[in-house]
């Protein structure tokens, strides 16, 4: 057996699979239970980040094993996401700040106006 | 090439890599969209950044994927309710922060942002002041520390002193 039937290679890509979809599960599932918009936003970036990772490091290891050489064309997924994920995460932290802001601030002239 | 050099080689490499591909052809059109964009980013951006110590970034690579992998094992078990009943409280964190160079202050936000537990607010120049938003916030000094000692020293080192 060579490539990525080979044991060697199957079991580590599995398990790497396995971890990664399981970190994303949990991030998804602190999506449901976490209490406000600014808790909710550290479970969704588990699924980007280790989440990711182990999903990438499968992905470098499987096509490497299938090709018979080193295919690091994966690893630049990280690239591309660490430059981006923050940016929106920032957005959104500063978006629902601005929102919370806006609230209590309007919330004091209706009582004036009426 | 001119104004950014460094922008326009990894370009290049990231368009071969992508092709999978040394041929001279896509050598040749990997340089030349490298130029056209590195220039226009170039003149996007005024500011160039000066890196001092580079060879610490390798330490602080390190360092950030250790507590990526500590941070997303930390923020799994409060979601799954790991914790000994114990209630966890997240809030606000301002930090008072020395670190002022803009390309450092990026790195800065996207180490944070990118470790779960941490995301940046706000950043205040002026009164030189962090603002994070921190999912347990059981040990504040513990928080600050972090920030200061694992992130902030050495990204002073690579990009101000």
């Amino acid at each position: 057996m060579t490539g990525i039937d080979s044991p060697w290679v199957a079991v580590p890509v599995a398990l790497l699979l396995l971890a990664g979809g399981l970190l994303t599960l949990v991030g998804s599932i602190g999506l449901l239970r976490l209490r406000d918009f600014q808790a909710r936003m550290h479970g969704a970036s588990m699924g980007g980040t280790l989440g990711l990772g182990c999903v990438i490091v499968a992905a470098v290891i499987g096509a490497s094993a299938a090709a018979g050489r080193f295919m690091p064309h994966a690893l630049l997924i990280t690239v591309f996401v660490v430059m981006t994920a923050p940016a929106t995460a920032m957005l959104l932290m500063r978006a629902s700040l601005y929102r919370a802001r806006a609230k209590s601030a309007a919330a004091p002239q209706d009582v004036i106006e009426r | 090439m001119r104004h950014a050099p460094v922008l326009a080689a990894v370009l290049v490499a990231m368009w071969l890599v992508l092709n999978d591909t040394l041929a001279p052809g896509q050598v040749l059109l990997g340089v030349l969209c490298a130029l056209v964009l590195g220039g226009w980013a170039a003149r996007m951006r005024p500011l160039r950044p000066v890196l001092r110590r580079p060879h610490l970034a390798l330490g602080l690579l390190w360092a950030v994927f250790v507590d990526i992998l500590r941070s997303n094992i930390g923020v799994g078990r409060i979601v799954l309710g790991l914790v000994r009943r114990r209630v966890i409280h997240s809030g606000f964190l301002d930090i008072p922060i020395d670190l002022h160079d803009p390309h450092g202050l990026a790195v800065l936000a996207t180490i944070i942002t990118s470790t779960p537990g941490t995301v940046w607010v706000d950043h205040d120049p002026g009164r030189r002041v962090l603002r994070l938003h921190i999912l347990d916030l059981a040990d504040e000094a513990s928080w600050i520390r972090l920030i200061k000692e694992r992130y902030e020293r050495p990204l002073i080192r690579i990009f101000q002193s």
